[in-house]
Parts: structure tokens; C-alpha cells; sequence
């Protein structure tokens, strides 16, 4: 019994009779005997119950037990529960892409509440209605950059995450593009590595804020030098340091993006997520992705449709100024709902509440033999130490403990094998974190 | 039936300063942390400031002013926009997914913390791979675009491996636009090629135009014209005898299952829409998730990581693939999407499948059958799940697909997709899904027929269309003429 | 469908009106139709050297996006700049007041490369 397909066997008949054949067969008279599937060995279907079942089961392999001090780009923040609430209508999750905009205005206009929003968060001037997520966002910014400028050379920040790196290369192999990196930093922006590199032939510089190590910067210095030589800045950011830290906007910034995941998105194994992008009002026919925009109706009304389409996919097509068809509307609602619930005042708090708890924790550990907290840039919420050993297997041991440590950023770089990225939010407590620094203390001397 | 008919406000023309919607617990760390005033921002952010039941009640009412699959019936050709079953939402809800970090299992034996994730992820590349005929999916691409976006690349790198000079990639004329757009972000050219008259892709024009220059042939089956092309695999063999690839674009994938298998009739590579064929939820535009499948001589060119299952029974993330692209996403896939399909091919199953590919097919017909003797029919032969008209006689008198769209809004129906594909005129595409039923059919078909009808009595009757709804016909020149995409930049005055 | 006659045209859809060594450059009322309401139009950059057929300017609508290429080769000397906050100029005067830029020309004999208007008048009729 399928409960999702409602034709009865005297329905399918009468509609074999309207249409002319005899079975459901002779509909797919096209399909030619050798077409036909070699083998089809699904297994046979289940009941509701038992898939359920099946997959509870899967869930309670995983272990979401562990405390989790790891960040890496993937922030374990509260999530208030008007925003799951909302998001479960279907009005939202089962709605369709609004290109009909009498009956989608629901969805345009809470797109634009996002737009707008991103751009307060980032203090930029406008922002599309969101990418994939963070990495793939950054790597369309990089795509902008070079169609603005026409020039091939672009300059990669050595703290811009290894992961968001990996994706730029990855896309870029086609392409005839020079990639040129600093080096690798834990600390702030490496200025005289950087200055070396900037010339007119450079198309861009990503930066990222803070960077993958947690250091904090003031990069309108870089920014500005880049600007004389018509070079564009690129900057990814972390959005619940928004509430503190001095902005892309602030500085200078031409395109920006991030990853949304922290602004009320589970972490949900890796996906879905929320790339947003935003820049300056003279770059916007520049943008990727769908924008929404306000207008009035025919009698006066205001409305919100899409717009700039002239330079998605479904027009443009060879030409077009990325081949995204969809955005992340669901995620961006959510966001934007978080951000709402969140409010002017909350932001800051949740910011600072981040801040205090992160440097609580650098405080205990750098009382701890053997471990040295990195304090070459001011931290957010996520800073990193070197241990005595290697930090792989410091993290396996803290595992038996019941805590994912942090990011060991062995796998990424070289040379980093004793190093250790650690991320704090509002959700972890006093007793968590002194518990973490005495277990560290037991797996490094015990 | 009509949509909640009030205009909105803003959020933040709603905001009150001293309102917050967001308990923050009190700090209970002993210090309070100070930022050096030059990393600081100098001004704050201007979210608004509201209480809970402010931020609810205005989301909820936006939420009133759409239409959804679960109020309304969408017979959108080529989005499949069948029906969301409620229990995969629940499952992806439990904690032991929706909490699990994602960079876990990077951790040294951190592959022993998300077992049953992987294995999910593990068991959708086996399932994907039999049901279509392919060897090897790789679940990190994020959308459909995207998944064509890395099958491309993939065709790149293969032939790259093997020294071949490839500069072209021909798609048919009728293609969905993100076919071209991905080819040329991939660095090709494109050649676009046309179907003869009765709606099928011209061999003959394939044939003069294929050379060793040309990488990939990129189709989807049946086309979007909706029609199956018998002659597919003489078009695949005409391909690999240039060394070309065959891609498979899978949007119409729900047409065919049990029926057919991409990798059965030469193609070598495809991606699939979850979204589409297997129910993710739409979600007002995204998210959405496309993964890539592949024969296998085109698997040591797949994304990293992949999922593999050790001898021991247990899964792990694998990188070691020196031929890999590289990564075309920051980790796995989305995830949430991928377990939500998983858990609809488990409930299904192969009859499940089949049927729906039955129904689905049936469905079309039934609806083509009923309108064709008022709406002109492109191709008048049998489509497969769904079928393209042509709104030609009633824009002859002046009731164009636009207005027709606007009347069906105002009957409570999404509108058929229409002008798509570019190459029929005025077209109305399709596609009512197997979960529809009968009755829902009929009563769209008697909608369908007094448009014709009034199209014939009183054309002038579509212009202030729809009536039923918090807005009428926005004015799209001006939003592109006036751009107003953000609030803080157009302060009311 | 208008033309104008002392015009020249190209097959996609730009005039040109040669006066001497210098030349303005539109979209024929073809184009405009077909293109819809303007949205927004990118003008070339004034000085900037152009070789005929080469693409200098960009038109938007709100269904399509066009790129303009020029009847001929030479230095764009003026551009339209009312166009910027008027779009839409050229959907009401083409040939006139929505004209889009001014070039000096390179070489006369490049006009065999291009249409008299009752040559694009039949072209036109070819299309329908």
C-alpha cells in the first residue's frame, strides 16, 4: 500500500481509456526492449515504522554525546525554538521557487528581511539571496573579482580556511588563473608577504576574518593598498562575530561572504548550509545567485519579485554570470528568523558571551605545562594552541574522555602536526570547560 | 481560494528599541573579556528588536501569502513537485544527525563517531549507483546546477588524463539553461543543436556536427520536450566513437525508474536532482542537493572525500585518490537532503519506485489527453511524465501563457512552467507527479478549459489577474530599473 | 517594424549613422521590441578603441540581456550618459534620442559589411 499515490485500479482505468492505450506498459512503447534496466535489485520497500526504525537506529551510532569544543567553520550555537517552529510550516518548506510572485510573496519578502539584514550584519550595501554555503560563496566572490576587474592574478591569504583553499583550486583548474598564497599564519595577515605580491595584475585578495586559526584583524590597511592598484578585497567572515568585531563594510571590503550555519542552522553532518555574499551597490549586476528586490504592484501595492535575472542561467545561459539555478531559500529563512528573534541588542550580547567564555578557556589552559595558547592576535571565540605532542592523537584520547577538542590541523598543513584549533560558545559552561582543561591536563601528563 | 490578502509590514518597520525575542543565558565565566577598540565595530548592527510572538506572528502570516505543495497542486514541468512525505522531516530531525559535527569524522578515529551517518551516505552512492546503472555517486554536490557544474569537470579531467584536445560540448536546443552555463564555467564551447519535427533530437544534425574536437554530448532523457529518444544509444555510440562522454542530465529521472537506467544506454556520467525525483523538500528555492554518478573509468576522477566500507564492515572517509578533482563542496553533501531521500527509496522500494514512475507517466498522458483538442500540442504523440503545449491559439487572441498562468493563481493552482523550453512558442509545460490524483487532475483540466473558453468570450478579462492575491501583477521593469534589494539603503522617509 | 533610411544595419540589430569621420550607433526597433523594457544599459568606456563586430556595450531587460557590437571600427568619442538614469530612452526614440554612442571612424570601405535599410527591411521578413 503506497500512501503517496492516490490512482485506484478503476481510476487507472478510465484514464488508459481517455488517453487511447490499453496499459501503463504501452505509455512506454518508446522505451525498446534492449533499453530495458539490466538489473533493478533495490530492496523491496518497508513500512513507514520499520524505515523509521532502521534509521533511528543509524542516528544512535553517532556520537552527539560528545561535548563539542571544535569549530573549523562549524559552530555549535543555541537555536531557539521559534526558529524550527516556523521553518516546519509548510507554507515555507514545501513551497516552490517564487517566480510567480502574486503567490510567493511570502518567500520574497522574507528574502529581502534577509538581504537587508546580511547587509547591517556586514555593513555592505547589498547582498543576493544566498549561496550553496561559505566556500562555494567565496569561491563566486573570487569569479566576481575577476569579471570586474578582468585581470587573471589573484592573492590567498595564508589564514583563509584549508577547506574554502581546496574549493578555489579545485574549480579554478579549467581556468587560467594565478593563484599566489602567503603563508600560513596563525597570527594576524603577514602585511610585507602580502605587499610583495599586490600588483595590476591582480584581480583580488581573500581575506578571511577572523581567520581559520581564530586570529582576529583590522585588514583596512591591506585593503586600502590594494584599492590604489585597483585590486579588489575578497573577505570571508564568521557572523556571530559580527556582534563584536569591526566589519568587511568597515573596512574597506568589495565583496563578502561567509558561511550562515552559526545564525540558527543545525550543524546537520556537513548540510545543509548558508553561503551569503554581499558588496557594494556599483557590483551588484556583478552578483551571482537570485536577488530579490521591491517594487509596487499594479494598483500601487508594494510587492517583491525577483530581479537582475537577465544574468542567471534561465536567460543568459553560456553568458551568464554563474550557472547557480537554486539558492538555499529555506536556510536564508531561517537565518533571517534567527537574526529577528536575535534583535540589535541580543547579537552583541551572544557575541561577547562567546568572547568571555573563549578567553576563560585560553586563561585555564595557558596555566597548563606543555601547552602553549597562541597570543600573536586577539582571538574571538575560537583560538589556537600548540601542544607537547602530537595533537591527532590528544584529541583520540580526549574522545574516550567524552569531548571533540578541536580541529587538529595536522591533515591541512604541514608542519602543524602539534597544533590545535579550539572553539567555545555561549552553550558550553563554566564545569564543562574546567572539566576539559583537567582532562587535558590528564591526557597530556597522566 | 485565495491567498491571506494583507500586505505586510517589514520586520524592521515592526521594531521596537528594548525588544529582544532571544534569551541569552548570564555569563558564568569570572571575566569579561575585552576587545582592543580598533578590532571593535564601531556602529552596531541595525537587526530588529522584537519579542517572540512579534517575530512568530509576522513569519507566520508571511508564510499565509504563499502557495506550497501541501495547500496547493503545482503541475510545474521539469521541477517535479510531488508530494513531501512528513516522516523524513522527522527523521532528519533526530538529534544523532541534526547535531552531529560535520568535521568529526576528520578527527583521528573520528570515522568510529558518525558511523551511521556514513553509512547512510555509503548506502545512497550503492543505491543511486544500481538504480541507475552507474558505478560510483559522489553526494557532495549542493544542487542540481552543481552537480552538472562537477560532471563537467569530471568530463574535463578525463580528458586531460588521456591527452585528448576537446574543445566543444553540444547540448540540444531545448536544454534547461544551466546545461550551457555549466559547460563554459568548465571552459568549453557550445554547440546547440536542434530536434527534428516530430520533437525528437536530430541524429542526423548530431552526426554532421561530431568530431574528435567535441568532449560530451550533455542530454536528459526523456528530453524536455518530455519525449523518450528511442535512438539513444545509436547517439551514444556515434559519441564514444569520437571519444566523447555521454551526460546524463537527470531532471526527468522521475519518468523512468525500472524503466531504463542512464548507464544501461551509454551514458557515463549523470547527476541526479533529489530534490525533484526523490522528494527533498523544495523549500521555497533551495536547498537542494545533485549528486553525480559515474561508470568506472571515470571514478578516480570523483570529488573528495568519498565514502568507503572497510573489510571490517565499518565506513570511513577516504581522500587517498591522487586523480581525484579536488573538492566542489566544503564536506559530504547536504546531508539532511541525502537522508531524507534515503529514507524515501528505503519506504518505497522497488515497487515503490517503479510505480511512481507508472503513475507519474500515466498521470501526464491522462492530463495531455484531456487538453489537446483546446491547447496545440507540439508533439502529438505519447510524452512521458510530462507534457509541453503550446498557448498559441489563445495568444492569438490576445490570452498569452503569462495571463493564463495569473488565471490559474486565482483557482488556487501554481501555474504550469511556462516559457520553457525556449523552442516552443508559448509553452505551458506539465508535469502533475504520480502523487496527484484524479480528481485533483480533472479539476486543473476543467480550470484549463474555461480559460480557452473565456480566452474566446472575453480576452480583456486576464489583464488585472489574479485578484485573489496580496499582489497583482509587481512591476518588474522597476524593481530592475529602481533596485531596491535592501531595506538600510531605502530608509523610509 | 521601423527603419530609418540613410541608415546602415547589422544582422544583430545595431544602426549606425555615418556623418562625415565620425558615427552614432543604436539598437534598430527590432532589437527594442524584442528586448522589452529596458532595465539598465553598461556603456562602453569613452577612448576605448573598438574593431567592427566587436562587443562594447550591454543592454538589460528584464526577460533578456543583450550585448551590442559595433557597425564598425574606430574610438568611441561620446556615449549616451542620459541613458544611465533613462534606460528606457531607447525604447521610446531608437533611433534618435536613445542613441548610444558616437564613434570616429577607421575606414569607410567597412560600410560593405554592412545592410542599407531596405536590405535589413528584408532581412526582417526573413525572421518572421
Amino acid at each position: 500500500m503506497n500512501p503517496y499515490i492516490a490512482n485506484t485500479k478503476e481510476e487507472v482505468y478510465q484514464m488508459l481509456n481517455a488517453i487511447g492505450v490499453k496499459s501503463i506498459d504501452d505509455l512506454f512503447v518508446d522505451i525498446l526492449p534492449h533499453q530495458r534496466p539490466r538489473s533493478f535489485n533495490i530492496p523491496k520497500g518497508k513500512s513507514e515504522f520499520e524505515v523509521t526504525q532502521h534509521v533511528s537506529r543509524l542516528a544512535a551510532k553517532n556520537a552527539v554525546h560528545l561535548i563539542p569544543f571544535i569549530g573549523g567553520g562549524y559552530y555549535d550555537h543555541y537555536i531557539p525554538a521559534a526558529v524550527g517552529a516556523l521553518m516546519s510550516r509548510g507554507e515555507f518548506y514545501t513551497a516552490y521557487t517564487p517566480y510567480q510572485p502574486e503567490c510567493s510573496q511570502g518567500t520574497l519578502q522574507a528574502l529581502y528581511e534577509y538581504q537587508s539584514s546580511i547587509c547591517t550584519l556586514t555593513q555592505m550595501e547589498a547582498a543576493n539571496a544566498s549561496l550553496y554555503d561559505g566556500g562555494t560563496a567565496l569561491y563566486e566572490a573570487l569569479m566576481m573579482a575577476i569579471r570586474i576587474t578582468g585581470r587573471k592574478k589573484v592573492i590567498m591569504d595564508g589564514g583563509v580556511s584549508p577547506i574554502y583553499r581546496k574549493i578555489l583550486t579545485t574549480y579554478t583548474t579549467n581556468w587560467d588563473i594565478e593563484f599566489q598564497e602567503t603563508p600560513v599564519v596563525h597570527g594576524q595577515s603577514d602585511r610585507s608577504q602580502i605587499e610583495r605580491l599586490l600588483d595590476k595584475k591582480t584581480a583580488a585578495i581573500i581575506l578571511q576574518n577572523p581567520n581559520f586559526f581564530g586570529a582576529v584583524d583590522d585588514h583596512s590597511d591591506i585593503i586600502e593598498k590594494a584599492h590604489q592598484l585597483g585590486i579588489l578585497a575578497v573577505m570571508s567572515v564568521y557572523p556571530i562575530s559580527l556582534g563584536l568585531l569591526k566589519t568587511p563594510g568597515e573596512m574597506g571590503a568589495d565583496i563578502v561572504t561567509g558561511e550562515g550555519q552559526s545564525l540558527g542552522l543545525p550543524l546537520n553532518f556537513g548540510g545543509p548550509y548558508l553561503g551569503f555574499m554581499a558588496t557594494r551597490k556599483e557590483f551588484i549586476r556583478k552578483m551571482p545567485g537570485r536577488i530579490v528586490g521591491k517594487t509596487i504592484d499594479m494598483h500601487g501595492r508594494r510587492s517583491f519579485v525577483n530581479t537582475l535575472q537577465a544574468r542567471e542561467q534561465h536567460i543568459r545561459r553560456e553568458k551568464a554570470t554563474s550557472n547557480i539555478c537554486t539558492n538555499v531559500t529555506l536556510c536564508a529563512l531561517q537565518s533571517v528568523v534567527y537574526m529577528s528573534l536575535l534583535g540589535r541588542r541580543g547579537l552583541k550580547e551572544l557575541a561577547q558571551l562567546n568572547f568571555d567564555k573563549a578567553e576563560f578557556m585560553r586563561q585555564i589552559l595557558s596555566k597548563i605545562r606543555g601547552v602553549e595558547v597562541k597570543r600573536s592576535a586577539p582571538t574571538f571565540n575560537e583560538f589556537t594552541v600548540c601542544l607537547p605532542r602530537d595533537a591527532s592523537s590528544v584529541v583520540a584520547a580526549m574522545i574516550e574522555r567524552g569531548f571533540a577538542a578541536g580541529f587538529s590541523v595536522g591533515r591541512y598543513y604541514k608542519n602543524m602536526d602539534n597544533y590545535l584549533i579550539i572553539a567555545v560558545t555561549e552553550k558550553r559552561t563554566k564545569e564543562e570547560i574546567v572539566k576539559f582543561a583537567e582532562s587535558l591536563e590528564a591526557v597530556l601528563w597522566d | 481560494m485565495g491567498l491571506s490578502g494583507r500586505v505586510e509590514g517589514l520586520i524592521f518597520e515592526k521594531s521596537v528599541p528594548g525588544r529582544q525575542g532571544f534569551s541569552i543565558p548570564e555569563s558564568d565565566v569570572p571575566l569579561k573579556a575585552e576587545m582592543p577598540v580598533e578590532y571593535k565595530r564601531a556602529e552596531e548592527c541595525a537587526l530588529p528588536e522584537l519579542t517572540e510572538l512579534e517575530v512568530v506572528r509576522h513569519y507566520t502570516r508571511l508564510s499565509q501569502q504563499n502557495f506550497c505543495i501541501d495547500t496547493n497542486f503545482y503541475p510545474l514541468g521539469s521541477c517535479t513537485m510531488k508530494y513531501n512525505p512528513k516522516f523524513t522531516e522527522s527523521l532528519a530531525h533526530l538529534p544523532g544527525f541534526m547535531n552531529l559535527h560535520p568535521l568529526l569524522p576528520q578527527l583521528q578515529l573520528g570515522g568510529i563517531l558518525t558511523q551511521g551517518a556514513l553509512q547512510v551516505l555509503y548506502e545512497m552512492d550503492r543505491l543511486l549507483s544500481e538504480m541507475t546503472g552507474m558505478d560510483n555517486f559522489t553526494m557532495q554536490p549542493l544542487a542540481g546546477a552543481h552537480g552538472e557544474l562537477t560532471g563537467v569537470m569530471l568530463i574535463a579531467a578525463y580528458h586531460k588524463a588521456k591527452g585528448n584536445k576537446k574543445k566543444y560540448i553540444i547540448i540540444p536546443d531545448s536544454a534547461h539553461g544551466t546545461n550551457p552555463a555549466s559547460a563554459a564555467i568548465a571552459g568549453y564551447e557550445i554547440i546547440s543543436l536542434p530536434s527534428n519535427k516530430d520533437g525528437v533530437w536530430d541524429i542526423a544534425r548530431l552526426k554532421e556536427n561530431l568530431n574528435d574536437q567535441v568532449a560530451a554530448v550533455m542530454l536528459t532523457c526523456p528530453d524536455t520536450l518530455g519525449i523518450f529518444n528511442s535512438e539513444i544509444d545509436k547517439i551514444s555510440k556515434m559519441v564514444h566513437d569520437v571519444d566523447g562522454l555521454m551526460y546524463y542530465d537527470g531532471a526527468n529521472l522521475n519518468a523512468i525508474l525500472g524503466r531504463c537506467r542512464p548507464g544501461d544506454i551509454g551514458f557515463d556520467i549523470m547527476h541526479i536532482n533529489l530534490h525533484k525525483t526523490f522528494t527533498t523538500p523544495h523549500g521555497g528555492g533551495g536547498p537542494g542537493s545533485g549528486p553525480v554518478g559515474v561508470k568506472e573509468n571515470l571514478a578516480k576522477f570523483l570529488p573528495v572525500s568519498r565514502v568507503v566500507k572497510r573489510k571490517d564492515g565499518t565506513y570511513s572517509l577516504d581522500y587517498d585518490y591522487p586523480d581525484s578533482i579536488g573538492y566542489i563542496a566544503s564536506l559530504y553533501g547536504n546531508f539532511a537532503l541525502i537522508l531524507r531521500a534515503y529514507a524515501y527509496i528505503l519506504m518505497l522500494g522497488k515497487e515503490g519506485l517503479i510505480e511512481t514512475s507508472n503513475h507519474a507517466v500515466l498521470n501526464a498522458n491522462y492530463v495531455m489527453s484531456r487538453l489537446k483538442d483546446r491547447y496545440h500540442l507540439p508533439y502529438d504523440r505519447i510524452c512521458m511524465h510530462e507534457c509541453v503545449f503550446s498557448a498559441l491559439n489563445q495568444a492569438e487572441r490576445g490570452v498569452h501563457a503569462t495571463d493564463i498562468a495569473k488565471y490559474l493563481i486565482d483557482q488556487g493552482i501554481h501555474p504550469p512552467t511556462i516559457y520553457f523550453p525556449l523552442v516552443v512558442k508559448e509553452s505551458v509545460m506539465i508535469e502533475p507527479t504520480e502523487t496527484e490524483s484524479k480528481k485533483t487532475m480533472d479539476e486543473f483540466i476543467q480550470v484549463m478549459v474555461d480559460v480557452d473558453e473565456l480566452s474566446k468570450k472575453n480576452p480583456q478579462f486576464f489583464k488585472d489577474l489574479p485578484k485573489t492575491t496580496p499582489v497583482t501583477r509587481p512591476d518588474e521593469v522597476k524593481a530592475a530599473r529602481d533596485l531596491d534589494t535592501n531595506f538600510f539603503s531605502h530608509p523610509p522617509k | 517594424m521601423e527603419v530609418v533610411e540613410h541608415y546602415l544595419f547589422t544582422k544583430e540589430h545595431e544602426w549606425i549613422n555615418v556623418e562625415e569621420d565620425t558615427a552614432t550607433i543604436g539598437i534598430t526597433d527590432y532589437a527594442q521590441s524584442a528586448l522589452g523594457d529596458i532595465t539598465f544599459v553598461e556603456l562602453s568606456e569613452v577612448d576605448r578603441d573598438v574593431e567592427q563586430f566587436e562587443q562594447f556595450v550591454s543592454v538589460e531587460s528584464v526577460k533578456a540581456a543583450s550585448d551590442i557590437y559595433s557597425p564598425m571600427s574606430g574610438r568611441v568619442i561620446e556615449v549616451n550618459t542620459k541613458l544611465e538614469s533613462d534606460p528606457g530612452l531607447i525604447n521610446r526614440s531608437c533611433y534618435e534620442k536613445g542613441w548610444i554612442a558616437k564613434i570616429s571612424i577607421k575606414d569607410l570601405d567597412e560600410r560593405s559589411n554592412l545592410m542599407i535599410a531596405a536590405e535589413y527591411q528584408k532581412f526582417l521578413e526573413g525572421l518572421e
